[in-house]
Formats: C-alpha cells, structure tokens, sequence
C-alpha cells in the first residue's frame, strides 16, 4: 500500500526524516510510534504530498507521491495535526463544504454521505452550533468524520486519540478495527505505546527523524528462551536445576530452558510446589525503548 | 471549487460587514451635506461631490470617489490577504490540498472568489449611494452635466456609472493580486493584508512624487482616477486604456509569482 526507499526530508540544517525505508502492507494497521519530534508528523506530510521530499521515493498504491497525487488521494482519508474546520460554520456544514470541494461523489448523495460518517464517529446527533463552540474531543471526532467521507482504501490518522476521553479512544479504536475488517489500511501515528500495541498489527519506530524499527507486532513478543518461575521452595528448586538459572528475586526464578510446560513437569515430579510459570517475553515498552535512544525533547545526554 | 469558494465568501460574516461599513461611508458623507448644504469647491477632491447637492442621481460616482483611495483597496486587501494565508493559519488549507484540490486550481478559486467580492462591493456601494443620492438631494436624472459641461441623458448617465464601476473594480485587482501573492507567503492574513497595503501607500506616495516622474506610469495607483475621464465628453480613453492594461499586467505578474511559490511549497501549517 506505501512504500518509501531512502526518504530524506531537510528543513535549513535539521534532518526531520532521514533515510526512511517505510512499508505498510495492504490491510494491515500500521502504527507509527516515537516521541514527539521524532518525524512521525512530517513523514506522514510527506506521503500525502503536502511537503516535498528533499531525497528519496514514496509509492502509494503502486504510483509515485507526489507526482501522480491526484489519483491517489480521493482514496485516501486523513488526519493531520489535528481536526481543522471553519469555525463560523456548524459541523455538517463543515463537511458539505469539504466534501464538495473534491471528488467526493454526487451532490445528491452528500447529505447522505456526511451522516453516515457522523454516525460512525459517534456525532450523529449534532446540532447546528458552530464549531468553533465544540470541545476538543468534538472536534477530533468531526475530524475523523472528514477522513471517512468517501470511504477511503487508506486512512492516515496523525494522533487519532488527541484530546479524547478514555470511552472515547475505545470507540475510536473499535471503529478503526472495524473499518480495517471492511478492508481499510489504517497508518496511524501516535506517541503512546499502549494505543499502537492494542490496535495495530505492524509497528514502526521512529526517533531523530530515522525509522529504527518495523516489525509485525507479534513477532516483536516471541519468547526470550527463559521460564519464569514463581515457587515457595526456591531454594529446592536452585540446587536442582543448577546452572540453569540466570537470576533470582526472592521466590522467583529466571530459568533458561526452551519448554515451559516440560520444566513445571519436571518440578511438580520432584515434589516442588509452583506457584506460576510461564516463558517470559519482553514487554512492548522494552522492546520499543531498547531501540531508542532518549526521549528528543531532552536536551544533552 | 469555485462554488465551494463562492459559498464560503457568502456565509462569511465579515464579508457583509464590510461591504456595509463601505456603503455607510458614503451614506454618512451624504447625511452632513444635505444637513448642512455646505458644497466642497468645485474641482476638489472627492471628485463629484460639489456636484451632489444640485443633483442626486450623480451621487453614485461621488460615492466611488469616496471609497476608492483608501476603504476600497483596504477591505480588498483584507480578503486578498486572508485567502491562502487564512486556511493556512486556520489549518484547513491542509484538508483542502488533501481533498485533493489542486494547487493551481485553489489559487485560481480564491482569485475568482476575490473579484466577485470586489465586484460586489463597487455594485452595493453604487447602488445605496443612487438611494441615498436621489432621496436626500434634488434628482434629475436626465440633467447630470459632465465635467466638460456638456448634459447627458439618463442613458448615458447610466452607461458612464457601469462603466466607472467596472473601472473601479478592475482597479482592485492589482492589489487583491498582491494582496494574494503576499499570502502565499506566510500564515500571518494579517502580514499579507499590511503588506499589500504598504505597496498600496508606497504607490501613493511616489505617484505625486514629481521626482519619480519615470516610474509613474508604472505605479499600480498610477491611473486610478482615470474614470473621472468617463465623465467627460467626449470621452479620453487613453488612460483608461492605461489604466486596464496596468492592471492586467500587475495581476498577471503577481498570479504567476504566487502560482510559482505557492505550487512549489512545503505546506507546514
């Protein structure tokens, strides 16, 4: 679905995204995690053309950005750095006036077209007040409604759970697991790990502008090759599997050994009492924290 | 994308306030001369306007005489600078170049939307300026004497007060261009409006400027006045024909420029 090789953006001296080799696979939901100023907003400005790149390719759906743009964007819906709407004008009319400033589809079915989209994110009984009048989770909402107006093939959302409540980024999560079921590819950004482990299936990590890791999400929890062992006869247990252990704290053990399930028979047949056991797998904050080096507002090392 | 920005100017609150603070200027003018009956002399400025008080039915070109120096060409530049500049700072540029609209085809919008604005402005300046005008002074339509002292019929009349109208637009759109071209440059509507401005006064400045002689006829300002010559008889075009082709080259020149910088531009906003 996008395809980037050796994407180099530069502003005067700073390197915003350096050297990105992105790849995001037709239905996948793909999230772009990193801390702030680490790229994620002008690469994704990148791929939707709003920004050229100083070196590098990017391919949308098989065609190149930003040369042939026009044919990629009516299938693409996005969000960038915030909802925007004309505050004067009430929501509904904020998207009529969207939707008929592009290839939308027919005026007839416009009306149509902007309540289901108010429906899907949750704003079908929206009045006429003006958006300037709306609360910032109101207008993330409505934002997202814009980026659903023509059922897009791709949705690039830039921080998606921006100013909502946690219900809020529930809703917003199901409706993109929904969306993607339907056959949308969703690239979202975000700077929170936990809303990229709970609804993306691929990750990329970026920090300082450079794309530092791009896995599926399973792969990124197999296990470590250790067991860890939760037994009130520790000490039993240290002298028989001697030289297998590789830390202890206490009653719990960290025992290199491939089987979880083969070690606990082995304990229990030795009469030990085990309390948990399960192989251990890293957590997705050490995976992605192992790959970065310091959060990019810190100045210094 | 026209309609869209057509449709956009027309729900804008500001766009009917300051067309109407534009025909109250006028309308206040008329109000302290038919008060006071006190005419300016003959010849001074605003043109037309010693006129008014022994005919009505010429208060509509003493009413664009009123507006053009200053209110005019400022409420022109307030929309002109807005237009790109207004969507990027407001953040919906970025939705609109993502809808996709095109670059060029924005830009275009936003010029068309912009004349239409001006056009509209000159036309509710005319056409309150001719209400107020007959109902405040004597009227007699089929009498108006021009500046050469010749009478014009009621026809006539209104030919030259169209004709002067569509002067006056036209004259606007040197600076609306400007005015656009200088908010393809920034987010600031603000920047873009003074900016367009600051060229306006510079212009203004230098055309009475008598040392500055070789690059007066160049100046956008240069021939704005030149609709008075409507109202001669017979009519001498060759200003007016000045004035339209200095127009047209100032609006061709900026629209290139902002079409060069805008389409080539790395929208931050």
């Amino acid at each position: 679905m996008i395809t980037t090789a050796g994407l180099t953006k530069r502003f005067g001296p700073v390197v915003a995204v350096d050297g990105v080799d992105l790849a995001v696979s037709e239905g996948s939901r793909y999230g772009l995690l990193g801390p702030n100023g680490s790229g994620k907003t002008t690469l994704i400005r990148l791929l939707l053309g709003l920004i050229y790149a100083t070196s590098g390719t990017i391919h949308i759906m098989g065609r190149p950005v930003p040369k042939r743009l026009g044919e990629i964007l009516p299938a693409v819906g996005a969000l960038v750095e915030g909802p925007a709407g004309y505050g004067h004008l009430s929501g509904p009319a904020n998207l009529a006036l969207f939707d008929a400033a592009g290839a939308g589809g027919p005026r007839r079915t416009r009306r149509t077209r902007i309540g289901t989209a108010l429906t899907r994110v949750g704003l079908a009984g929206i009045d006429n007040r003006p958006v300037k009048s709306y609360s910032l989770g109101m207008r993330q909402r409505l934002g997202l409604a814009a980026a659903l107006l023509r059922a897009p093939q791709l949705l690039v959302l830039d921080e998606p759970s921006n100013g909502l409540d946690p219900q809020g980024i529930r809703e917003i999560r199901e409706l993109l697991r929904e969306l993607n079921a339907e056959g949308t590819t969703v690239l979202l950004s975000s700077h929170l790990l936990t809303e990229v482990e709970q609804l993306c299936t691929h990750v990329g990590v970026m920090d300082q502008g450079r794309l530092v890791l791009q896995a599926e999400l399973g792969a990124l929890f197999a296990p470590t090759g250790r067991v860890v062992v939760l037994t009130p006869d520790a000490e039993t247990a240290v002298g028989l599997l001697d030289g297998q252990i590789e830390e202890r704290h206490g009653d719990r053990l960290l025992v290199r050994h491939a089987d979880a399930a083969e070690l606990n028979a082995r304990l229990v047949g030795q009469g030990l009492r085990v309390a948990e056991i399960m192989p251990e797998r890293r957590s997705f904050e050490e995976v992605v924290l192992s790959v970065m080096a310091h959060g990019s507002d810190r100045v210094g090392p | 994308m026209i309609f869209v920005e057509l449709r956009k100017l027309a729900r804008r609150p500001r766009t009917w306030v300051s067309i109407a603070l534009l025909c109250l200027l006028p309308a206040l003018v008329a109000v302290f001369l038919a008060v006071n009956r006190i005419a300016p002399r003959p010849g001074s400025e605003p043109a037309f306007l010693f006129a008014v008080l022994a005919n009505g039915a010429l208060f509509p070109a003493a009413a664009l005489a009123i507006v053009l120096p200053i209110f005019l060409p400022v409420a022109v530049a307030v929309v002109g600078g807005d237009a790109i500049a207004g969507e990027a700072s407001g953040g919906t540029l970025r939705y609109l170049l993502l809808r996709p609209v095109s670059r060029t085809r924005l830009l275009v919008a936003k010029l068309i939307s912009l004349t239409v604005y001006t056009g509209l402005a000159v036309l509710m300046v005319a056409v309150t300026s001719y209400v107020v005008g007959v109902s405040l002074f004597a009227s007699q339509p089929a009498a108006v004497v021009t500046v050469s002292g010749t009478t014009l019929t009621t026809t006539e009349l209104v030919l030259r007060i169209a004709a002067a109208m569509g002067y006056v637009g036209v004259s606007m759109l040197g600076v609306g261009a400007i005015a656009l071209f200088l908010s393809t440059l920034t987010e600031s509507a603000l920047g873009a409006t003074l900016g367009a401005l600051a060229a306006l006064i510079a212009s203004q400045v230098l055309v009475t400027l008598d040392a500055a002689g070789s690059v007066r006829p160049y100046l956008p300002t240069r021939y704005w006045l030149a609709w008075i010559d409507l109202f001669r008889d017979p009519i001498p075009w060759r200003d007016i024909e000045r004035g339209l082709a200095l127009q047209a080259v100032y609006v061709a020149v900026f629209l290139a420029m902002a079409w060069a910088n805008f389409t080539t531009k790395d929208v931050k906003s």
